[in-house]
């Protein structure tokens, strides 16, 4: 019986996604990711329920107190609850994050298909283009265009979006320069398809596995790069509970009371850390040839 | 190879002057009058007039556009609003500091990196393969100035062993470099150790294992020079981000360098000072690129440039 049942697995057809995800569930790496990447998804939508306390009261008598049984991660400089901080900042972080890569992502995967596909001038002019905002170090664009903008929840979007645009762009633009050569799209081409129908048919939906992935790569960039605009003073300004803002906010007082600021970096680490892994371990499982592009 | 230095030296011109379109839009996007913003309430009339005219905000953008290139290939970056000395100056001051951090970082990325990566590929998918992989996955998902909050904690208050910031000395230099380089010591052990594997599946190593050598040897004499060129490229790209990072391992460390004179301009809405300062940072990211792609030459004989 139990042979038969074999037989059967074994005839029938594999789908290139089912393989994906036994791959992805086989990588104690990858799963490690997903679940930080889930408690993350679970504390940003429950924080009114998880947080002990608000996390805007400030009980001065209580400042920079040590974790205790009260305070379970310690007081901040002001003595607001650490741990309920943190868990309404993951709500920043995730809520930057997404949008920021969800902007590059259209935005930069529009680009990088029509560069891909069209080639010629318009390959040659956008590209340019890209390379002169891929011209500015890390961090330098985002603060080039807060300094222009100013600070706050969505004007630090609108900067670690701008800076993941060009990223994004290159890169769907080079899967789609490979998938362009493929058969399909050649005998597309060859029946006559036109040029939209080949593009949104065959070419862009072929591009979204390695965007997952890349995707997932970019949310730890991008929390990374919010954290540290924040950490500036130059992103999501007070009373919004943003981790980088409580680990600028503990400086002055490292000395005295470390956990101030080093409570919340564990929390950026550890969540960019999710998020290395789960793209890895999708990056692994869908395409593990796409490792030396990533 | 002549040709081709000189094919990407104008190749850059586009790139450079973008660059420059980019920094100078910085003021030109501040919602508002932009001289008002930075002068404050208190300014006089002619004050915000004379701050005006100096900018040039009373020309329409394209002829402030060509007045601005011609400045910057001048050296001329105008006048720093809180110190009214010369922009170029102000930076000049700081600018080594910036780059001598940066460039230890990246020799400590470099070294511990790649050695990292090799021991990582002589036992793909060991016990230290394994480690030395999640510790790499650890280091790039640092963030740098928390690390450098933490190496400050530990290794300047609690045991007083480096100085809590500032420069001066060697000793000044290791925890910001150390808090500088670990992300970029994370990517390039990666690098190292997938561009080894790679190359270790090709046909010369197979020879060379035919021959009898064994792992270690072959890794060192054979594939290790194969592989740096993908690394190289990567170390490119991680000097990008070294120097966006020092943006925050200098407010970290108190390092006088242009990432905090940056900082503080922005916040004395200094923004001449702040557009000068981008620009630095990025023409300096664009040159360092080219030498290090036209370093790819003496790595690999293989490439011609013709």
């Amino acid at each position: 019986m139990t042979e038969l049942a074999h037989e059967i697995e074994m005839t029938r057809p594999r789908s290139p996604m089912r393989d994906a995800w036994q791959r992805f569930l086989r990588n104690k790496l990858a799963l490690a990711g997903l679940i930080i990447v889930g408690i993350l998804v679970v504390t940003a939508i429950g924080a009114p329920v998880l947080a002990p306390r608000d996390p805007a009261t400030a009980v001065l008598s209580d400042k920079r107190a040590e974790p205790s049984r009260e305070y379970l991660l310690g007081a901040d400089e002001l003595g607001r609850d650490i741990l309920s901080r943190l868990i309404y900042g993951s709500r920043v972080a995730l809520m930057v994050a997404v949008l920021a890569v969800g902007i590059a992502t259209v935005i930069g995967g529009a680009i990088g298909l029509v560069s891909g596909f069209l080639g010629g001038w318009v390959d040659e002019v956008l590209m340019r283009l890209m390379d002169i905002l891929l011209a500015f170090p890390y961090l330098l664009l985002a603060i080039a265009v807060v300094a222009a903008l100013g600070t706050g929840v969505w004007k630090t979007t609108i900067a670690v979006a701008i800076w993941a645009v060009p990223n994004f762009a290159r890169v769907i633009r080079g899967q789609v320069l490979t998938i362009k050569e493929r058969d399909y799209v050649l005998a597309a081409e060859a029946l006559g398809a036109r040029t939209t129908r080949q593009l949104f048919v065959h070419v862009a939906p072929n591009t979204i596995a390695p965007v997952i992935v890349f995707a997932s790569l970019y949310m730890a960039n991008a929390i990374l790069l919010e954290a540290a605009l924040s950490f500036l003073g130059l992103g999501v300004q007070p009373p919004d509970a943003s981790w980088g803002l409580m680990v600028a906010s503990g400086r002055d007082f490292l000395r005295i009371a470390p956990h101030v600021s080093t409570i919340p970096g564990v929390a950026i680490m550890v969540t960019v850390l999710g998020f290395n892994l789960l793209g890895d371990g999708l990056r692994d499982a869908i395409d593990p040839r796409l490792k030396n592009r990533f | 190879m002549r040709r081709y230095v000189i094919r990407r030296l104008i190749g850059l011109i586009p790139v450079l002057l973008g660059v420059i379109f980019v920094t100078m839009l910085t003021i030109e996007l501040i919602p508002g009058d932009p001289v008002a913003i930075m002068l404050g309430e208190n300014a006089r009339q002619e004050q915000v007039e004379a701050l005006r005219a100096h900018l040039g905000l009373d020309q329409p953008l394209p002829v402030r556009y060509v007045k601005y290139v011609g400045n910057v290939l001048t050296g001329d970056l105008g006048r720093s609003i809180q110190t009214n000395r010369s922009v170029l100056a102000e930076i000049m001051d700081v600018w080594p500091n910036t780059l001598l951090l940066a460039i230890a970082a990246m020799a400590l990325a470099i070294v511990v990196g790649i050695a990292v990566g090799i021991i990582s590929a002589i036992r793909p998918y060991g016990i230290v393969d394994t480690v030395a992989r999640v510790l790499a996955l650890v280091g790039l998902s640092m963030p740098i100035f928390w690390l450098g909050l933490v190496l400050l904690y530990a290794f300047a208050y609690y045991f007083r062993i480096f100085p809590v910031g500032g420069t001066g000395s060697a000793r000044h230099y290791v925890l910001p470099a150390v808090a500088l380089a670990t992300p970029s010591i994370g990517v390039l052990s990666r690098m190292t150790r997938s561009s080894l594997l790679d190359v270790m599946g090709e046909d010369f190593i197979r020879t060379a294992r035919a021959k009898g050598l064994k792992g270690a040897k072959i890794i060192t004499g054979h594939a290790l020079r194969n592989a740096m060129i993908p690394v190289m490229s990567v170390v490119g790209l991680q000097f990008g981000q070294l120097l966006g990072g020092s943006v925050l391992t200098e407010t970290v460390f108190s390092w006088p360098g242009l990432g905090r004179l940056t900082v503080r301009g922005i916040f004395a809405r200094d923004y001449v000072l702040v557009q000068g300062a981008v620009l630095t940072f990025a023409m300096a990211f664009v040159f360092i690129n080219l030498l290090i792609d036209l370093s790819y030459a003496y790595i690999d004989p293989r490439i011609h440039y013709d």
